[in-house]
């Protein structure tokens, strides 16, 4: 059936996809709910470039990140005082790559969730003496969950569907950065149709389910908050 | 606690010196800066009962009670509560660690829970010891029990707004502040709740700001008004008294009445009467089924109230009140005249042609009859 570097390509690629998908929870969450509710003047620019890697070719941000991350870049030079060594060709390059490349994915939809709850319903809490921890976790989590779940969907798939960035940020090392939209292309570049077959398939099959699933329950939660 | 009746004599007492032991000391400076709009008030209010803040929409009423709440911040901002400083130079509380409860205008329910639900949200971080009792006491004045597993989102905008108004007595505050909780809603469900807000009123001795722009609620319920102009108070006193100023803005687009406060002292049963003092003048009213000794307010119309020289036994009016003149002033209509009199403690109103002004040789200081046509229960 599968090939034992075709397994190992694909539980890479659900560790980095559920890694990101967590570390772009952790820090999409913050800047979403900074967007939605600023007045800054910095709004506008930091919106355009969190939506960048929507419209930016991967090899573009991936050549960045790559000169970033390399031993002259910021990031690199960073990374080595750490004494990290530097992230490109390694599985935490691929993931701080990864990061920046679906973060729009993330933050929008948490966005928009807290921009539909609106001023009221945290003034009403804070009028029930909860701060604003409290009502982070009692309001605003609980009321803006569909837009956490799309979020998690789309940060998760995009990340599986991700090709560019790898090639550029990853290379190609097996169990490291060899995802399966990398171990398609080989198997492609081998002639082994047959191979890149049985993964397309797969691929195609888990990203219509996933897709399937997200709309079926978007449809369920037209009304804020109904269960 | 110390007791503050709000009765007429006893608003003057109110004064500045003493802002920090007993009242409600507010004063805000407030400029948005994307429009002309500026609050401006400085306002000694007494700290039990009912202060209606009254005014058109857009003079400042709702920023008010929101710079009260801490929902927004004036550029400059003082504000004491029974001693207790919520806002000054120094010092600006956020709302959360402000105890007072809020009313906003729409139904705010939390969606995501049920009626109960939001109940406990209050209860859980009220800071207080719930008392025994309390809990049904409010479930019981709100008439809400039924209601209280349903989710708040299958609630009719009524019964939403009275839980909501449970929420906010559930967090046990030392201020009540009401936004306009009646505006969202349509007459019928008005007319439901007003009778809760005066249950409510009767029942528990929070004291409540009430923002409203609607008469009928004020004089159901208030008893001291703030009437807001463009940001500025215009007139502030005990309800009776801001009703007896023959231009009170209070009822620019409403017809000139007084109101009178006052308990049934006597029922006749023979012809369903009850006789009501009112300060000392009596009036009969027609029996609505209220007890001998119950509180209850009435209106007198201008236009129901006329005057004689003698007292007449040979008319159909039931209510006759000995009256001195006070002024006379002219109405919008240039043949009329609005007449202020005074009886042994109140003061009424009346509206008169000129020509009869001229023909009872009307002026300040003299003394008759007025007869009154109609008394209104308005509780």
């Amino acid at each position: 059936m599968l090939s034992a570097s075709d397994l190992e390509a694909i539980w890479l690629t659900i560790r980095v996809a559920t890694t990101v998908t967590i570390i772009l929870l952790l820090i999409g969450t913050p800047i979403a709910w900074w967007l939605a509710r600023t007045h800054s003047r910095l709004k506008g620019p930091i919106s355009a470039i969190v939506a960048l890697p929507l419209v930016l070719p991967p090899t573009v941000l991936g050549f960045y990140l790559l000169i970033a991350m390399g031993p002259n870049g910021f990031i690199g030079q960073l990374t080595q005082e750490l004494g990290l060594g530097t992230l490109p060709f390694t599985f935490w390059g691929l993931i701080v790559a990864s990061v920046f490349y679906s973060l729009p994915f993330v933050v929008q939809p948490i966005q928009n969730a807290i921009e539909a709850i609106g001023e009221r319903p945290l003034e009403v809490a804070a009028t029930l003496r909860a701060n604003s921890w409290d009502r982070f976790f009692t309001i605003v989590l609980p009321l803006a969950k569909p837009g956490f779940i799309t979020a998690a969907i789309l940060g998760f798939t995009h990340t599986v569907g991700e090709f560019g960035v790898v090639l550029m940020i990853g290379g190609n090392i097996p169990g490291q950065t060899r995802v399966i939209s990398v171990q398609i292309y080989d198997h492609v570049e081998a002639l082994e149709y047959d191979q890149a077959h049985k993964l397309a398939a797969i691929m195609i099959i888990f990203s219509f389910l996933v897709l399937l699933s997200l709309y079926s329950f978007q449809r369920k939660n037209t009304l804020w908050g109904a269960k | 606690m110390p007791k503050q009746s709000t009765t007429t004599q006893n608003t003057n007492s109110l004064e500045k010196t003493n802002k920090t032991e007993q009242g409600l000391y507010a004063k805000f400076h407030l400029q948005h800066p994307q429009s002309r709009f500026a609050l401006n008030v400085d306002l000694i209010l007494p700290d039990s009962g009912v202060t209606a803040i009254f005014g058109e929409s857009g003079s400042g009423k709702t920023t008010m009670l929101r710079c009260i709440a801490g929902l927004e911040r004036a550029q400059q901002g003082h504000f004491v509560m029974k001693g207790e400083t919520w806002q000054s130079d120094t010092v600006f509380l956020p709302t959360h660690k402000r105890p007072l409860g809020y009313v906003f205008q729409e139904p705010s329910l939390f969606p995501h829970l049920t009626a109960k639900g939001n109940l406990e949200y209050a209860i859980k971080r009220s800071g207080i010891p719930l008392p025994a009792g309390l809990y049904d006491q409010i479930i019981d004045l709100m008439g809400i029990e039924s209601v209280l597993a349903n989710n708040s989102q299958q609630l009719s905008g009524g019964e939403k707004q009275r839980v909501a108004i449970a929420r906010a007595l559930l967090i046990q505050p030392t201020l009540l502040l009401m936004d306009e909780p009646l505006a969202s809603l349509d007459n019928a469900r008005k007319q439901e709740i007003l009778p809760y807000l005066e249950k409510l009123k009767s029942t528990l001795k929070t004291p409540i700001l009430y923002v409203s722009h609607s008469v009928e609620e004020v004089m159901r319920l208030a008893d001291h008004v703030v009437l807001m102009q463009d940001g500025k108070v215009a007139t502030q006193g005990a309800i009776e008294e801001v009703f007896a100023q023959l231009k009170s803005p209070l009822l620019m687009n409403n017809d000139t009445s007084v109101l009178w406060q006052g308990q049934i002292i006597e029922q006749d049963a023979r012809w369903h009467l009850s006789k009501v003092n009112c300060a000392g003048s009596k009036l009969w009213i027609r029996n609505n089924g209220d007890d001998i000794g119950q509180t209850i307010r009435v209106r007198i119309l201008a236009t129901d109230v006329s005057l004689t020289l003698s007292p007449h036994d040979d008319s159909s009016i039931l209510n006759k009140l000995p009256v001195t003149v006070l002024d006379i002033v002219p109405d919008q209509d240039p043949a009329m005249a609005l007449v202020r009199l005074q009886t042994e403690k109140n003061t009424l109103i009346a509206r008169l042609t000129y020509r009869s002004v001229d023909h009872l040789a009307l002026a300040e200081g003299k003394t008759l009859w007025a007869q009154i046509k109609s008394v209104a229960l308005v509780r």
